[in-house]
């Protein structure tokens, strides 16, 4: 079958607002959730959900997060770590107050409290721009590191320093701890995640998520037009830290099951920002792109090479992977800021006029 | 049709039915001083505009022309001065509490959201209009999606009315300034404004582009009823469109009256006509 969009006319407005208005793309996107919620269960071991799929799709979230800040409301932040980590202490220490509560409701109650600090944290964007908003992010970033280290209250102070993760429970199924299997947490990380884009799918055709755009594209027109930049800004901090403070509530919970405090490190906020950068500022597929393009690869190289009978290191493979990275950061920032999401969408196109070299 | 450097003639503008200026004072302005540290961009100027009429402002380059439009929609404040608008008066007002009101604007050198589409961009005109709350956004079937839908069909009648349909879809970005001006002339449309404010709507642009504007810009006045200032350096295009026009030069006005009386006027012709030409 082609990929074509003749034959398919659009006769009402709401058709030509649809997400996916070709049918071929529809398919698509239902083999996809097939595979999501069919074939992986059926076919992936313990270690595949756990390590790859898992991750993959809290990843994913915090990038979808972050591009909400960054790629539709244009205000650079460099506090994504930070802010997932107030999720996962939120999070923690919900469940302490009140252990028999639905563990996924507090999940996701504890991302009201990163929107919180999200939005007193982007109070300087109404001030400042660019490189300097990034800065005060930093400085959010430092300084609410050093909140997880140093007030004890925070991780119920164990002599560890850390946070781990107690066995929960939703809807009557184990959900947390070390009990919990590995199906229940993909299930749960899945359908958060899930929701999520759709929800903010909607939210940015619509406009709200216009607002954002018009404030990225052209902050000065936006405001004669009658947008108020302090209702668009601070919006977009605290949408895009309580997804931020969601995804760090999972990493933990239903991931990493315990963590310390350079958990959260600014490292962790590079490596959310490149996903962002690699699929596509602006993009919420892009965010699924980046995500696993980034989470990904090094598991690929780290099996790859002795495949083909090379032997390398663990260290090799973190430098290559760091290298790759690096490389195709650099060649997006120059030659495609929109990312991996732009060039599937010229694929696409691409594929459209095929065999025709113009449309 | 054709804009005639000499206007008025035969075969010129479909002329400005007289019926839809009622005389009523929309906007004026007292006395307005405006400077930037040592640089004065406006000093004691005063005039107003009533309401349907298309009044030009015009004058050299740096008289003085885009502050006005600045001060007017709020975005630059006057040390002296006041602006008196449906009645209203004020000292200064916030950029959005000017767009509530129902001012609109061009920019002289475009300002489009450049990541969005046309669409887009016209539908951010509708930015005031639309309530929806976040939580039936992130729902959006139901009251979301009716008030989109709402919104989008009064966008398509602009854009038919601009006679863009066919680059609804098209990043504007990508588009030749010509089609630029004319999307962002919609995005000011889409505000349904009471006063539409365009600065130098046709600069940079070709004759036949100029036509069309000048078209789309007296179909505005006459199908709208909207009231406009314009600035523009054509004074081809000048005399032909407005009703009155304002000179300034080095931040003072220097005339004010009808195409005609402007055009005698000695201090014009020295200032700008002679400089113009
Ligand atoms: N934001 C600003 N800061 C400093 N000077 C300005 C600013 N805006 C305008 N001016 C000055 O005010 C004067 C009038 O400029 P402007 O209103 O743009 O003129 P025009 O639109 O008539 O060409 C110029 O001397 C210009 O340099
Ligand atoms: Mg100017």
């Amino acid at each position: 079958m082609l990929y074509r969009e003749a034959g398919q006319f659009k006769t009402s407005y709401a058709a030509d607002q649809a997400v996916f208005p070709l049918r071929e793309d529809r398919i698509g996107l239902a083999a996809t959730l097939f595979a999501a919620f069919v074939l992986v269960p059926v076919f992936a071991d313990d270690f595949f959900l756990s390590s790859i799929m898992i991750p993959f799709l809290i990843f994913a979230c915090a990038a979808i997060g972050l591009n909400i800040l960054t790629g539709y409301a244009g205000q650079l932040s460099l506090g994504t770590g930070a802010f997932m980590g107030v999720g996962a202490y939120a999070a923690y220490k919900l469940t302490s107050i009140f252990p028999e509560t639905n563990i996924v409701l507090l999940v996701l109650v504890s991302g009201f409290f990163s929107a919180a600090i999200g939005i007193v944290f982007g109070l300087p964007s109404l001030r400042i721009k660019g490189l300097y908003l990034a800065v005060t992010t930093l400085a959010a970033q430092f300084f609410l590191e050093w909140c997880f280290i140093r007030i004890p209250w925070l991780y119920n102070y164990n002599s560890s320093g850390a946070i781990e993760v107690p066995q929960r429970e939703a809807f009557g199924i184990i959900a947390s701890g070390p009990a919990a299997s590995a199906l229940t947490r993909y299930f749960i990380v899945l359908a958060i995640t899930l929701a999520v884009t759709v929800l903010m799918k909607n939210v940015i055709r619509g406009h709200i998520g216009r607002s954002w755009m018009m404030i990225r594209d052209m902050d000065i027109a936006a405001e004669l037009i009658g947008i108020r930049p302090l209702y668009a800004k601070l919006s977009a901090f605290a949408v895009s830290s309580y997804i931020c403070g969601l995804a760090g509530a999972m990493m933990v919970f239903f991931w990493l099951g315990a963590a310390e405090p350079s958990a959260f490190s600014i490292s962790l906020s590079f490596q959310i920002l490149f996903m962002a950068i690699l699929g596509g500022l602006g993009s919420l597929m892009g965010s699924y792109f980046g995500a696993a393009f980034i989470w990904i690869l090094p598991v690929v190289i780290r099996f790859a090479f002795p495949a083909l009978g090379i032997d390398i290191g663990a260290e090799t493979v973190q430098h290559l992977t760091f290298m790759i990275i690096g490389a195709l950061i650099i060649f997006f920032l120059i030659a495609e800021p929109h990312g991996l999401a732009r060039l599937w969408a010229i694929g696409k196109e691409k594929l459209r006029v095929w065999p025709f070299p113009y449309g | 049709m054709r804009v005639d450097a000499e206007g008025g003639g035969p075969g010129a503008a479909p002329k400005k039915g007289e019926e839809r200026i009622t005389g009523e004072v929309l906007l004026s302005i007292d006395d307005i001083s405006l400077s930037f540290g040592g640089v004065k961009a406006i000093s004691h100027v005063s005039f107003d505009i009533r309401k349907g009429e298309i009044r030009a402002i015009i004058g050299p380059n740096g008289a003085g022309k885009t502050s006005m439009l600045n001060v007017i929609n709020g975005f630059y404040h006057p040390q002296e001065g006041t602006i008196t608008f449906k009645g209203e008066t004020r000292a200064k007002m916030r950029p959005y509490v000017a767009a509530s009101q129902g001012i609109a604007r061009t920019f002289q050198n475009v300002a489009l959201f450049k990541g969005m589409s046309t669409l887009d961009n016209i539908m951010s005109g509708r930015s005031l209009k639309m309530h929806r709350n976040f939580f039936w956004q992130m729902l959006w079937f139901g009251p979301a999606q009716r008030e989109e839908i709402a919104h989008r069909r009064r966008v398509e009648e602009i854009i038919d009315f601009l006679e863009i349909e066919h680059i609804r879809k098209t990043p504007v970005g990508k588009l030749p300034y010509g089609l630029q001006k004319r999307v962002e002339l919609g995005r000011a449309l889409a505000m349904e404004p009471d006063l539409l404010l365009l600065d130098e709507p046709m600069a940079g642009m070709n004759l036949e582009e100029k036509e069309d504007m000048s078209r789309f810009i007296i179909d505005v006045s006459d199908q709208f009823g909207t009231t406009i200032a314009l600035i523009e350096h054509d004074m081809g295009v000048v005399m032909d469109l407005s009703d009155r026009v304002v000179v300034l030069d080095y931040g003072s006005k220097i005339a004010d009256g009808t195409p005609d009386e402007v055009r005698g006027n000695q201090k014009v012709i020295d200032a700008y006509l002679g400089v113009a030409h």
